[in-house]
């Protein structure tokens, strides 16, 4: 295996194989994973929020659902992904406290699932597999090698989609 | 009319005032309830990129305890105590009245424990907000969570994250017999924020 990439909060990077792309704790936040099979080139995103339009302050663009998925998709493009190939898995949109009568921030794991399923279905990225929701954190590595997309949990088995 | 940043400095003040007052009052409600005398250290305030809040109390796959309680009344938002596995270990195992050296995995009367601690140390926090701005703030029941830090955090970087690129936090130690290294997170709504900036006489 080639090495294995950090991806931040509200960060996006692309890889080709052997490397691998992480990123680590998603709460609320979603992991969007791309994979181009016939390429090998990987991309994975580490969302926020769904919607940049909703919101003033929006110049970091993989914030965002709909910015940040959107720069993903242009930069594999870039790099020579092939679009019709592209498939895409996320993971992440837990909530992570049962706070009933939700403000804005506690349901949002739900709205960013959402919003990322809504924007890969624009772009025409299949959405082929997922693990959303629930209300534990998940660790993600996404392997350029294969395309499987590992997901870890506390006190879980380790989930491979 | 101050700058983004002057206010943020004034805000930064208060918030040490309310973490010192905060504090005060927690520690005694501590003591009171574990019969335990603890000292705290001064507290200090953190100001960070919501980006980096995921990693800001320590690694980002260290597994930390949150618990988070709703405000209301005067001010909407929510709030948030923060303590690594160690402390709460042990403030449970003092509560418990268990060997320090237990270190299971918390059961539901343990969870109910931490939630009732969160539930002390947030009150003494909010009183000591409430007092300063003279603002009703009443918090809601507690929620527990055991997770990854960067999972639990990601809950304070998205509210921040909704109206800026920062995030504050108020860090204190209560140390001596009850070594607690504690971290406490106030998420106003934008208009509340506002409200409690004006109540304290910044204007903004």
């Amino acid at each position: 295996m080639g090495q294995m990439i950090k991806v931040g909060m509200a960060d996006l990077k692309i890889c080709k194989a052997p490397d691998a792309l992480t990123t680590i704790g998603l709460g609320s936040c979603i992991g969007i994973a791309i994979y181009d099979p016939s390429t090998k080139i990987s991309g994975l995103a580490h969302i926020m929020l769904p919607d940049s339009t909703a919101i003033r302050n929006n110049s970091n663009i993989a914030k965002f659902a709909d910015t940040g998925i959107q720069k993903l998709y242009d930069d594999m493009l870039k790099a020579g992904a092939n679009k019709a190939r592209l498939v895409a898995k996320i993971a992440g949109g837990a909530k992570m406290f049962e706070m009933p009568g939700a403000s804005t921030g506690i349901n949002v794991g739900e709205r960013n699932a959402e919003a990322s399923r809504a924007k890969l279905k624009a772009l025409g990225v299949k959405l082929v597999a997922e693990d959303c929701g629930l209300n534990f954190g998940r660790t993600v590595e996404l392997y350029s090698e294969t395309g499987e997309y590992y997901i870890k949990a506390v006190g879980k088995p380790l989930k491979i989609i | 009319m101050l700058t983004l940043n002057e206010v943020n400095e004034k805000y930064f003040d208060v918030l040490k005032e309310i973490g010192n007052i905060g504090a005060g009052n927690a520690t005694t409600a501590i003591a009171n309830m574990l019969g335990l005398r603890i000292d705290m250290s001064v507290p200090e305030v953190a100001f960070l990129p919501v980006e980096e809040l995921g990693s800001a109390i320590g690694a980002e796959d260290e597994i930390i305890v949150g618990i988070m309680l709703g405000v209301e009344a005067d001010i909407d938002g929510s709030m948030m105590f923060l303590m690594d596995m160690q402390s709460a270990h042990h403030i449970v195992n003092k509560l418990m009245m268990r060997d320090d050296s237990y270190n299971e995995p918390f059961n539901e009367m343990d969870l109910s424990a931490i939630k009732e601690v969160g539930n002390i140390i947030a009150g003494s926090y909010l009183s000591a907000l409430s007092g300063l701005t003279n603002l009703t703030i009443v918090p809601s029941v507690p929620f527990v969570a055991v997770d990854m830090a960067a999972a639990i955090l990601s809950v304070p970087a998205v509210q921040f994250g909704i109206f800026g690129d920062n995030a504050l936090m108020i860090n204190t130690d209560f140390s001596d017999d009850l070594g607690i290294k504690g971290h406490f997170i106030l998420m106003p709504e934008e208009d509340s924020y506002e409200k409690i900036l004006s109540a304290l006489g910044i204007p903004l």
